[in-house]
Order: structure tokens, then C-alpha cells, then sequence
């Protein structure tokens, strides 16, 4: 993108602000969210866009979890109301990837230990790679199964106008894209990107004042696990479920199965989104690919699955793409989501986000 | 997006656009250099392996031997109690055939990157490291691994004193 991180965070948030009939003056604190300072290469990048956030002369936190940060983002402004410190707060999350070069993945060499891993010339791809390896033999999942989630978020984000990569593929596509990281394939990763997201939350009594729609976040919960990710059971996100039973608990979901209607899960590769919506309790562990395979997690079918696009097919701006979730499920909660919108009536909605060395998970409920 | 939002800000630019100098771009190359302490438990665990040996902590109260070592049990949260030393064989616990470098370049030679288990350490006490002597399309899940190690006066004390990991004739 042309526009600067200050630029596409001031964007956001008017979009935010109006779509709440808000001006920054009714703002009393500012959230936000951006992943690593490597990208842009501003060290202190929260008090460097923080104008553009609208943060100047504000109570004003930046949270970070790496790739979680998106869904952590509201998270940190949900503190700021449940608090009772504030009832008007605005959460902001930024990501520009593309001033890193030769690529943005460089970046990620230096979240590995640097006296036992980055000697070996480590790239995160390895992670993930690793990772799918160990749950595809785990429960005897197939490449191709994996491969039906890239083709879905993919399709779904033709019908988001601010999608990078919306694409009508095929399995095939996936099958047959280069080989990058095996068994990890170009198809099956997200996007480097640039973007912005956010929302306003407020308190319980300003939220009636504003509107007759209000989304309601229930549930909020985060879990990290170690560094010692060599250590840890790579078939299943342990940190994931902790987190979804923490944010459930709140809410006072018994039996998420039963009570989630949509799902927005964090998806920088097609088999983290199976992970995930197994690490959140909606499928049984080695489950989910059955379920998409099955047409399940479709717009139209019993549990839609990232009916946004999800980050195979928006993009990835790190932060901002678990932000662009929350933003997602307000929509679709609301009824507002227009083409993208899921066939049946949603009510109940989850949002997660995963990262650093394969140990965070971050995770909210949203109810309209 | 939402369907009353009908039109969204944004300025979408191409690689190309910028090679060829349509938008004003400054580039900047920042060089640091950092000295990093490896700390009690890897500093002696290097020492270990400059003498082709692999040494992990114990926790005695969880009885978990711990690799990479640390000196503390993160679960227990106490102390560990003692060095042990693990043997240089392990099992691949997953594998990857990386056709990437660290900054996201294509290999010439595809780098054989995998998780080995321990042999001697608790379950699923893993290290990374690469595999070698081995054709990709022969590597397995549960594979048996040796360590290779450099000749002794080539160790460094560092991870890379292994020079890779090669399958156990069976
Ligand atoms: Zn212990």
C-alpha cells in the first residue's frame, strides 16, 4: 500500500468511529495492536503511529502476543472498559510487511532462539511446516483435505473489497503450486501484507445509547505456552483450547459445538484453520478436515468458517488480519455482511489468533 | 466490510511500480551486532557438545529430563537438580524439506529440517536440527537418527558441532 502506518491506522479508525456515529473527541483510551518492529524497521512504532491512531493526549496501550496480537488487540480495550476506567475505547491494528526486504519473512529468523536455532538457518515456514508434517500423521490427514480450506477462504474473499489474494482455485491448484517448505505448498500460505482494522468498544450503558444493534463481546481469553516449542505436542494447540475455555467460560458457552454458529479462526496456512477449530473445541482433534471436506464450514453450512476470506484470502497484515476477525463477526452478527453474509442466523460468534514460536492463543466471543 | 460501507480507502502498489520509481521509496540498511550471553544451562550444554555429548537437566520432582537443558522446570517451577547425559541418537518427531532460506530466497539444494526427539531425555524432548545422508522421499516419522558430528578440532561449541543428523542403518 501507498499509505504510510500512521495513514492506514488513521483510515481504520475514521471508518470505526463512523460506522459508531462517534467523533475522537467521545474517545477516552486507545488500543492498539501492531506485530514486530522489524517490518517497518521504527523501533517504538506504538508512539510512532500513535497519531494517526488517534491516541495523542489519550490513555494509550499497545499490546503485542506476534501473530495473536489482532485478536488481542480488542482484548486490551475490553480491560479498559470491564475496568470500569473507561467507557468509550478505541482499538487500532496495524501491520505494514512490505518495507522488509529481500522479504518480509526475514523478519521472522530472529523470533527463533539465537544460540540453538538461528544457527541452522531457520525461516518460520519451517515451523509450520513441521507442524502440518506432525498433524497430517497424527490422524492420517491428507494433503488434499488441507488443501479444501485455501480453496474455500480463497473463494470466500472475492466477495471482500478489500481481499488481496480472493481467487476462485481448485484442490488441484494447491496440489500442484510450488512446493515452498513440503508439505507446505506457495497455495497453502497467506500473504505477506499492509493493513489496518478497528473498532470502537464502550461500555454496557453507551453501547444502548449508540445503537439498537449492539454487538456484545461475552468472552475474552489468552493462554502462551514456552519457547521450547521442540518440546511441545505439535498436533494439537494445547494454548488454543486453554484460551477458548477461559473466553467460553465467560461467556457462559457449555457446549461450543452447539452454541457457536460462526467461526472466524486465525488461518495463515490452510491446516492452521483445522488446528485451530479443533484447539477451540468446535471439532474433535484430527475432525476438522472431515468437516470441510463435508461442506460444513462453508457460508451456507452448519458452522461457516471464516466466511470473511480469512488471511489465505484478505491477506495477512498480521495484526490487523486478526483484527479484520472481530470486524468480520461484527458484520456477519449484525446481518450487514452483504455478499459475504452465512446462510443461517448467527448469533454467537468466535474469533482466534495464534503466533510467535507456535504459543499463543488469543480468543473472543462475540454475541448480538 | 460491511454493505453500507460502499466505498474503502487505500492506494494499492505493485513491486514493479516501485522498481521503476513511480512512488519515492528510501532505503535503509541498518547493520547491529549483538554479543548474546548463552546463559548457565546452554553455555554448559555447548561445552558438552564441543566434546561430542549431549547433555540434558533433570527435575526431580516431575522427573522430566529436560532438552534443551534449563536450570529451571518451568512446570514445577523450581530449580533443576542435575546434569544427565543423553545419548546422540534420537527419533525424527516430524520432518520438512525447506526449498527456502532464512529470508525467503529459493534453494539451489533444499535444506532437510527436522524435529529429533532424544534418546535418553523425556518423551517428547526434541531439538531441531537438519538431516543428511538421506534421500527426502525416504524420510519417515519415527525414523531412528544419529548425530554427525564435526571432526573435534572443527567444534565451536555450538549447535552446528552436529553437523546433521543421518538414519540408523536397521
Ligand atoms: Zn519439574
Amino acid at each position: 500500500m501507498l499509505e504510510s502506518p500512521k495513514e492506514l491506522s488513521f483510515e481504520a479508525s475514521k471508518m470505526a468511529l463512523d460506522s459508531a456515529g462517534l467523533t475522537l473527541k467521545d474517545i477516552q483510551s486507545v488500543v492498539s495492536g501492531s506485530a514486530p518492529d522489524a517490518f517497518d524497521g521504527v523501533h517504538m512504532k506504538g508512539e510512532y503511529y500513535l497519531d494517526g491512531m488517534g491516541a495523542i493526549g489519550k490513555p494509550h496501550e499497545r499490546v503485542y502476543v506476534g501473530g495473536g496480537t489482532g485478536v488481542f488487540t480488542p482484548i486490551g480495550g475490553w480491560w479498559n472498559v470491564a475496568s470500569g476506567m473507561y467507557d468509550t475505547v478505541l482499538c487500532v491494528a496495524e501491520e505494514k510487511m512490505s518495507p522488509l526486504h529481500p522479504h518480509p519473512q526475514y523478519a521472522f529468523w530472529s523470533i527463533f532462539d539465537q544460540i540453538l536455532e538461528r544457527p541452522l538457518g531457520t525461516t518460520l515456514l519451517w515451523i509450520f511446516s513441521l507442524e502440518m508434517r506432525r498433524y497430517m500423521h497424527k490422524y492420517g490427514i491428507k494433503e488434499e483435505e488441507i488443501a479444501e480450506v485455501a480453496v474455500k477462504n480463497k473463494g470466500n474473499a472475492i466477495d471482500h473489497p478489500s481481499a488481496q489474494l480472493g481467487a476462485k482455485i481448485t484442490v488441484n491448484d494447491v496440489m500442484n503450486s510450488e512446493p515452498i517448505c513440503s508439505p507446505v505448498k506457495r497455495l497453502d500460505v497467506s500473504p505477506p501484507s499492509d493493513g489496518a482494522a478497528a473498532v470502537v468498544l464502550v461500555s454496557e450503558k453507551v453501547a444502548k445509547k449508540l445503537t439498537d444493534e449492539p454487538v456484545w463481546l461475552d468472552g475474552v481469553g489468552w493462554t502462551l505456552d514456552s519457547t521450547h516449542w521442540t518440546n511441545r505436542d505439535l498436533a494439537y494447540p494445547e494454548y488454543v483450547e486453554k484460551a477458548a475455555k477461559m473466553a467460553y467460560k465467560m461467556a457462559g458457552i457449555k457446549n461450543p459445538r452447539k452454541e457457536i454458529d460462526i467461526a472466524e479462526p486465525y488461518d495463515p496456512f490452510d491446516y492452521k484453520e483445522l488446528h485451530h477449530l479443533e484447539g477451540l473445541q468446535l471439532a474433535g482433534k484430527g475432525e476438522a478436515p472431515k468437516m470441510t471436506v463435508d461442506g460444513v464450514t462453508q457460508r451456507d453450512g452448519d458452522l461457516p468458517v471464516c466466511p470473511s476470506g480469512g488471511l489465505l484470502g484478505v491477506g495477512n497484515p498480521i495484526a490487523a488480519a486478526g483484527m479484520m476477525k472481530i470486524c468480520e463477526l461484527f458484520w456477519q452478527l449484525r446481518g450487514e455482511a452483504g455478499k459475504r453474509q452465512v446462510k443461517k442466523d448467527a448469533r454467537t460468534g468466535v474469533a482466534q489468533a495464534w503466533g510467535d514460536l507456535m504459543q499463543v492463543g488469543t480468543v473472543a466471543v462475540m454475541r448480538s | 466490510m460491511s454493505q453500507k460501507i460502499t466505498s474503502y480507502p487505500g492506494h494499492e502498489i505493485t513491486s514493479d511500480e516501485l522498481k521503476e520509481g513511480k512512488y519515492l521509496d528510501i532505503q535503509y540498511k541498518f547493520v547491529p551486532r549483538y554479543s548474546w550471553a548463552a546463559g548457565v544451562a546452554i553455555s554448559r550444554f555447548l561445552d558438552e557438545l564441543k566434546e561430542g555429548r549431549i547433555v540434558a537437566r533433570k527435575c526431580s520432582q516431575c522427573e522430566r529430563i529436560l532438552v534443551p537443558p534449563r536450570m529451571y522446570c518451568e512446570q514445577c517451577y523450581r530449580p533443576t537438580d542435575a546434569w544427565v547425559q543423553v545419548r546422540d541418537t534420537g527419533t525424527v518427531n516430524t520432518f520438512s524439506i525447506s526449498h527456502v532460506g532464512t529470508d525467503a530466497r529459493r534453494l539451489k539444494t533444499p535444506i532437510l529440517v527436522a524435529v529429533v526427539d532424544i534418546d535418553g531425555a523425556s518423551p517428547g524432548m526434541g531439538i531441531l536440527h537438519n538431516l543428511g545422508e538421506v534421500e527426502p522421499a525416504s524420510i519417515r516419522i519415527g525414523m531412528k537418527v544419529q548425530a554427525v558430528w564435526k571432526q573435534p578440532s572443527e567444534r565451536q561449541g555450538a549447535i552446528t558441532d552436529i553437523r546433521y543428523f543421518r538414519p540408523i542403518e536397521a
